[in-house]
């Protein structure tokens, strides 16, 4: 085998590489990886803060048994949390893929109407949200709340109260889709119109077309929405629980072990609602391309012999 | 007849566009609600607040609930600070992000893999794990209670939200063509000359859409914002704030401007609390207004639905 050695070129093409990456790399190691590791530690520990500087004081997984044992609110508001989130992204994935499928039609003023979606993603922020939920104005007037709340009050509190919750900000959740509205409309308009040209002509009706032509081209999308959608409520705007995680951090009875501990245990309940969605969305990998290997490879090694 | 009303095969029948605008204005309607809402009730008076029969429109325009909202907000001054926070971390994250993203288009070299995964993890996990570990860094290098505490994490691509503009700007750095840096480099630029003079005229697109809505993002932030910014962060002793903190407080601040009124006619009313929402967003508004079109083509731009 010939042997490869770098050239000059190479070599340099690297170090100019890293060089534009630098500051992101030290980023990554000082403000990510050392944070993770360290937020980790805290979490085994109880810390105080002393004149000095910090106390740690190591208490195995003691903090966790805490939160999941000994104080409820957290727990509950992560139930809660959870119960609420999964319908949301359900509601707000499928609404966006409506909304973008009717905006993807030849129709007057799209751009008006994608002005109107969108704008909510620009003022819709936690302090904004939180005064209109005040004001009742995030209800649809419409709805009735009041009869919600008795139609699931043979449910256990922590489930039936985010449901209630839910119905009566629905216009808040809704709000929550404009990205996602785009991203479908970009995913629609990348669809080529031959395909539906072809179906037509072989006599397939628009509702045949949507499940055989939409839904297949758009389906890598729901995930990436369904994602964003979970990362976007888990993060932003109205959440109970980073006020419970920040307010545990300055609280002198807890501190930041205890707050890393919450930290760590929320993170996770995300990871696990994202592989949720995961699972159930994901693309399965196509059946004829698995065939199709078992057969080169069965060629191949009838060849050898 | 019929076809006009349920159409053909080619073209959409009048009853299915019909039903398609009615559903479009009414959700379109849902969506403003809330805005029109806010819009109304801000110019009401208190005792407009109090009679049922105006919902909507007031019956003056009670335009010194703006005046009340603009004096407890301190606005100006907070606007000032607010665009202070919002710009320069900006502005360090663009040159960073787009110089991340461009080696990641442009280059290939080892652990390339890695570190695209590494971004991708940074967008996944949630920003709360890294909080207070990082707080406490910013803390003993006393970078709290300043706009540093913003400036420096953006210089290191770590700012709000910066994994996402690097995935714009990589996405969008790969779609100009090899050729052309080849070009600048057989006529003798270096690669730090090709990415200033080359590469980054061309992303103008993407610097546009970055920036923007780095801005905004800054600009809505308040979690952060409250806690790098500190407790004791106040504005009686001249600390940095954003009209979103205001809001926040504006209770508090209301009453401490117009102690002992609880009981009169001007003590702090919804109609207020509006007005000071609405000055609030207001910016972000008229940001929008004026630059609707790059918001809305970003998505496109960003190129997250693959080429």
């Amino acid at each position: 085998m010939k042997k490869r050695r770098l050239s000059k070129r190479t070599l340099r093409n690297w170090l100019y590489a890293y060089m534009f990456l630098a500051p992101w790399i030290i980023g990554v190691l000082v403000l990510v990886v050392y944070p993770l590791i360290n937020s980790f530690n805290f979490s085994l520990n109880t810390v105080r803060m002393m004149p000095k500087g910090m106390l740690l004081m190591p208490v195995g997984f003691k903090n966790y048994h805490d939160l999941f044992v000994v104080d409820t609110t957290f727990l509950q508001a992560l139930i809660g949390f959870a119960v609420r989130t999964v319908p949301e992204v359900a509601i707000i994935t499928t609404f966006s893929l409506v909304i973008s499928i009717m905006l993807n039609q030849k129709i007057k003023a799209r751009g008006f109407f994608r002005s109107i979606f969108f704008l909510p993603v620009i003022i819709a922020t936690g302090p904004v949200m939180n005064e209109l939920v005040s004001q009742g104005a995030a209800t649809v007037p419409i709805v009735n709340a009041q009869a919600i709340a008795e139609a699931v009050s043979f449910l256990p509190v922590w489930v039936s109260d985010p449901i209630v919750d839910m119905f009566s900000s629905l216009i808040l959740i809704l709000w929550n889709s404009g990205v996602q509205i785009l991203i479908f409309l970009a995913a629609l308009q990348k669809v080529s119109p031959a395909l539906y040209e072809a179906a037509k002509i072989d006599g397939g009706s628009g509702w045949e077309c949507f499940w055989k032509i939409t839904m297949p081209s758009i389906r890598p999308m729901i995930l990436l929405n369904a994602i964003y959608t979970v990362i976007w409520l888990a993060t932003g705007g109205q959440n109970e629980i980073i006020d419970l995680i920040y307010d545990n951090m300055f609280a002198s009875s807890r501190g930041y072990g205890y707050a890393s501990a919450q930290a760590w245990t929320y993170s996770v309940a995300i990871l696990l609602m994202l592989g949720l969605f995961w699972r159930l969305l994901r693309v399965p990998p196509d059946k004829s391309d698995k065939i199709e290997r078992k057969k080169r490879e069965r060629l191949r090694k009838r060849a050898r012999k | 007849m019929k076809k006009l009303l349920f159409g053909t095969r080619d073209k959409s029948g009048f009853l299915a566009s019909f039903a398609t605008y009615t559903l479009l204005i009414s959700i379109g309607f849902i969506y403003v609600y809330p805005v029109l809402y806010m819009l109304a009730t801000s110019f009401m008076n208190p005792s407009d607040l109090l009679d049922s029969s105006t919902k909507w429109i007031p019956s003056t325009l009670h335009i010194k609930n703006y005046a009340d909202a603009l004096a407890t907000m301190d606005y100006i001054p907070s606007l000032l600070k607010n665009i202070h926070i919002a710009l320069w971390p900006t502005l360090c994250q663009l040159v960073v992000t787009s110089m991340a993203g461009y080696a990641f288009a442009r280059y290939e070299f080892p652990l390339k893999k890695l570190w695209l995964a590494i971004l991708i993890f940074i967008i996944v996990i949630p920003p709360q794990i890294t909080m207070i570990p990082t707080y406490i860094i910013y803390s003993s290098l006393k970078l709290t209670g300043n706009i540093q505490a913003f400036i420096v994490p953006a210089l290191l691509g770590q700012g709000f939200r910066s994994s996402i503009f690097i995935l714009i700007f990589f996405n969008f750095h790969k779609q100009i063509p090899q050729a052309l840096i080849d070009a600048a480099e057989i006529d003798g630029a270096g690669h730090i000359r090709s990415f200033f003079r080359i590469a980054v005229p061309l992303s103008l697109p993407a610097i546009v859409v970055a920036a923007i809505f780095s801005f905004v993002w800054y600009w809505n932030e308040t979690y952060l914002v409250n806690l790098y910014l500190g407790f004791n962060n106040s504005r009686a002793n001249g600390g940095l704030t954003t009209l979103l903190l205001e809001l926040q407080r504006f209770q508090s601040s209301y009453e401490s401007i117009y102690s002992g009124w609880e009981l009169s006619p001007n003590r702090l009313n919804e109609a207020l609390r509006m007005a000071g929402t609405m000055l609030a967003i207001a910016p972000v508004m008229a940001l929008y207004a004026v630059l609707q079109k790059q918001f809305v083509e970003s998505v496109d731009r960003s190129g997250i639905t693959g080429e």
